[in-house]
C-alpha cells in the first residue's frame, strides 16, 4: 500500500505538483498496480541475469566530435523566456508561489 | 485505393499527387471534427510536397513512395511541423530536426499530410489520455480507436492517408491496428532507428508502419529500416525486400505455434477466440503445421512490463522541464515552481501516473525488489521465445482479447486498462517483430485482429502470412 503521504514524497522527487485530490487517487490506483506486481515473486530468479538491452549489442562507439548547429535562431525562438539571445529562468532561491 | 495503387495511378499519370493530397485533405476536413484523428494537419506544406512530389515523377526520379500521402503519430518528430505527443506542455512545441525514419520518406518523396491524435506521449491503451480528446473509432463513433497510436490506426482506416508512421512500446501499433481494422507491424527491436522519437520505455521503443495491406507495409519498411548512426542500438543487418517477400505462397512445412497461454487468458471474448481459430485453420488447409507450444512466463508479462516500462519513462520524461522548450508555466517565484508546476499543468494523469511509478520503482531501497526483478523476469520470457523458435517459425494469437470498447469505459480503472496489453507485451519485452492482421468482424461490426508473432528480423515472414491471412 502507498500512502498519500509517500505519494506527495516521490512527486516531489520527480517534480510534479499534485493537488490533494490528485496525491489520494493516485495513492489508490498506484497501490493496485504494485498489488499486481507482487505476481512476480511467485517466479524463481535466483540464478537469473537481467536483461537491459534485448539484442545484446556490445561497444556500440562512434567519435565523439562537435558538429555545428546550423538553426540556432531557431532554437533560441523556442525558449519560453528569454533576455538578450540567452535563455532566462527564475532564480534558485527566490521565495516559492506555495509559501 | 492501396499504396501500392496509388504508386502505379501516379506512375501511368492516371491523376497527380496533388489530386491525391486533395483528397485526403478533403477526408480530413469532412471527418476530422467528429474523430479527432489529427490534432495538426499540414495542409499547406503538403501540398508544396505534393506538386515536388509531381515533378519527380514527370522527371522519373521518383520512388514507390514518392506523391503518397502518410500520416505521423504526434510524438514523432517533424522539422518545422508542430509535435505535441498530444500533452500541453509540448503545445507550441516545433521541432527544428527531424527523425531518421520521417526524413528518409520524405527525402523519398512522401508527403506529409498531418501529425495524429495519440495517448499523450504514448501512454495508454484507448487514445483517452491525449489533453486533445480521444481519437473515435471511424467504425462506431461511441468506441475508442485503440492506443496509443489510435489517431494513426484511424487516418489510415478511415482513408484519410495511405499508410501512418507510429510507435510500439508495448502494443501501441497492434493494438489500435486491431480496433481499427488495418495492418500495424512491430518490427525487431532495433531495425528502425528511434532518432528523433519521443522516448517513452527506450529498451522497449520500436517505430513501425500501419497500413492497408501487407504488401503496402513492406514498402514502408523497405524505406525505413537499417544501421543509424544517430541511433546506437540499431542493428545492422541488411534491410530485406519486404513487399517481395509478402507477396509469396506459403513454404512448405511451415510450422506455426499456438501458444496455449494465449488462447486460455482470463475475459477473452468468444468472437475474438473463434476468429483466430479460424484463421489457425486457414494455415492449416494451405499446408502449414500446425502445433500447440507454451511460453510459460507469459502471465507475468504484464508486470514485467508495467515495472520497466514506467521506470524507464520516468527517466525519459525528466526532459520535459518547461525550461528551454514548450509551455512554462506563469505563475512561479523559483526555479523548483518552474519545473513542478509546467510539468503539473503540462502533463495529462495517466504521464503523472507512470512517472511516479517509475519514481518509486528506481528509489532507493526498491530497485532490487522492483526494477531488477523485473529484468531478471524479462530473461526468461526472452528465453521462452529463443527456444519456442526454435521449433516453430512463427506464433498466431489474437492482437486483443477483445474488440474496441466503449469511450470511458475502462478510463477510471488504470490496473484494467493495463491488463488491454496483455497478449502484446510478451513480445514487446523480448524484442521480437510482431504484425496485427485484419482479420474479420464481430456481429456488431467491429473488427478483430490476429497476432503474428516471428522470430527475430522475419518481418518478411509476418507480412506474407499476414497478406495471406487477409484474403
Amino acid at each position: 500500500m502507498l500512502t498519500k503521504d509517500e505519494v506527495k514524497k516521490i512527486a516531489g522527487l520527480a517534480r510534479i505538483k499534485l493537488t490533494p485530490e490528485e496525491e489520494k487517487r493516485h495513492a489508490e490506483t498506484i497501490s493496485a498496480v504494485l498489488d499486481y506486481m507482487k505476481i512476480l515473486n511467485e517466479v524463481d530468479t535466483a540464478d537469473v541475469e537481467p536483461t537491459y538491452e534485448v539484442n545484446d549489442l556490445k561497444n556500440v562507439w562512434r567519435n565523439d566530435e562537435t558538429k555545428k548547429c546550423v538553426r540556432v535562431k531557431e532554437l533560441i525562438n523556442q525558449f519560453p523566456e528569454k533576455y538578450a539571445g540567452m535563455m532566462a529562468v527564475p532564480g534558485v532561491f527566490e521565495q516559492s508561489a506555495e509559501e | 485505393m492501396t499504396l501500392k495503387q496509388a504508386c502505379e495511378g501516379l506512375r501511368r499519370r492516371e491523376f497527380t499527387s496533388v489530386d491525391l493530397t486533395l483528397a485526403c485533405l478533403k477526408q480530413i476536413a469532412k471527418r476530422n471534427k467528429e474523430t479527432n484523428i489529427f490534432i495538426t494537419v499540414n495542409e499547406d506544406r503538403a501540398l508544396a510536397e505534393a506538386k515536388l512530389a509531381d515533378e519527380m515523377i514527370a522527371n522519373d526520379t521518383a520512388t514507390e513512395l514518392t506523391g503518397i500521402p502518410f500520416s505521423v503519430k504526434d510524438s514523432i518528430v517533424t522539422a518545422d511541423v508542430r509535435s505535441t505527443a498530444a500533452a500541453k506542455i509540448l503545445d507550441n512545441y516545433v521541432p527544428t530536426f527531424e527523425a531518421t525514419v520521417v526524413n528518409k520518406i520524405r527525402k523519398a518523396g512522401g508527403v506529409l499530410i498531418g501529425k495524429t491524435n495519440c495517448d499523450a506521449f504514448g501512454h495508454g491503451a484507448s487514445n483517452e489520455n491525449s489533453m486533445y480528446g480521444p481519437v473515435k473509432n471511424p467504425y462506431d463513433l461511441k468506441k475508442v480507436s485503440g492506443g496509443s497510436s489510435g489517431g494513426s490506426a484511424a487516418s489510415v482506416a478511415d482513408f484519410m492517408c495511405f499508410y501512418s508512421i507510429a510507435e510500439d512500446t508495448g502494443g501501441s501499433i497492434r493494438q489500435p491496428a486491431s480496433f481499427c481494422g488495418v495492418f500495424g507491424l512491430r518490427p525487431t527491436y532495433g531495425r528502425n532507428s528511434r532518432y528523433g522519437v519521443m522516448p517513452m520505455a527506450s529498451s522497449l521503443d520500436v517505430v513501425g508502419p500501419m497500413a492497408r495491406t501487407a504488401q503496402d507495409l513492406g514498402i514502408v519498411l523497405k524505406f525505413m529500416a537499417g544501421l543509424d548512426e544517430k541511433d546506437a542500438t540499431t542493428i545492422p543487418s541488411a534491410v530485406d525486400n519486404y513487399n517481395l517477400i509478402a507477396s509469396k505462397e506459403i513454404k512448405k512445412g511451415l510450422c506455426v505455434g499456438v501458444p496455449k497461454e494465449y488462447l486460455e487468458i482470463e475475459g477473452i471474448d468468444k468472437e475474438v477466440k473463434e476468429n483466430v481459430l479460424m484463421q489457425i485453420e486457414k494455415l492449416e488447409k494451405q499446408g502449414a503445421k500446425i502445433v500447440d507450444v507454451s511460453l510459460p512466463h507469459t502471465k507475468y508479462a504484464m508486470a514485467v512490463y508495467y515495472i520497466v516500462v514506467p521506470s524507464e519513462d520516468s527517466s525519459n520524461m525528466a526532459r520535459l522541464d518547461g525550461v528551454r522548450y514548450g509551455i512554462r508555466e506563469k505563475k512561479i517565484k523559483n526555479l523548483g515552481d518552474l519545473y513542478a508546476m509546467s510539468r503539473a499543468s503540462g502533463f495529462p494523469e495517466e504521464v503523472k501516473r507512470r512517472i511516479l511509478i517509475g519514481t518509486y520503482a528506481l528509489s532507493a531501497g526498491y530497485y532490487d525488489a522492483y526494477y531488477k526483478k523485473a529484468q531478471k523476469v524479462r530473461t526468461l520470457i526472452k528465453k521462452d521465445f529463443e527456444k519456442v523458435f526454435e521449433e516453430v517459425d512463427i506464433l498466431i494469437t489474437p492482437t486483443s482479447p477483445f474488440p474496441a470498447f466503449t469511450l470511458g469505459e475502462k478510463q477510471n480503472d488504470p490496473l484494467q486498462m493495463y491488463l488491454a496489453d496483455v497478449m502484446l507485451s510478451p513480445a514487446a519485452v523480448a524484442g521480437y517483430p510482431a504484425l496485427s492482421v485484419p482479420t474479420g468482424f464481430t456481429k456488431n461490426g467491429l473488427p478483430i485482429g490476429t497476432q503474428l508473432i516471428g522470430n527475430k528480423l522475419e518481418e518478411g515472414l509476418l507480412l506474407q502470412i499476414g497478406r495471406i491471412l487477409n484474403e
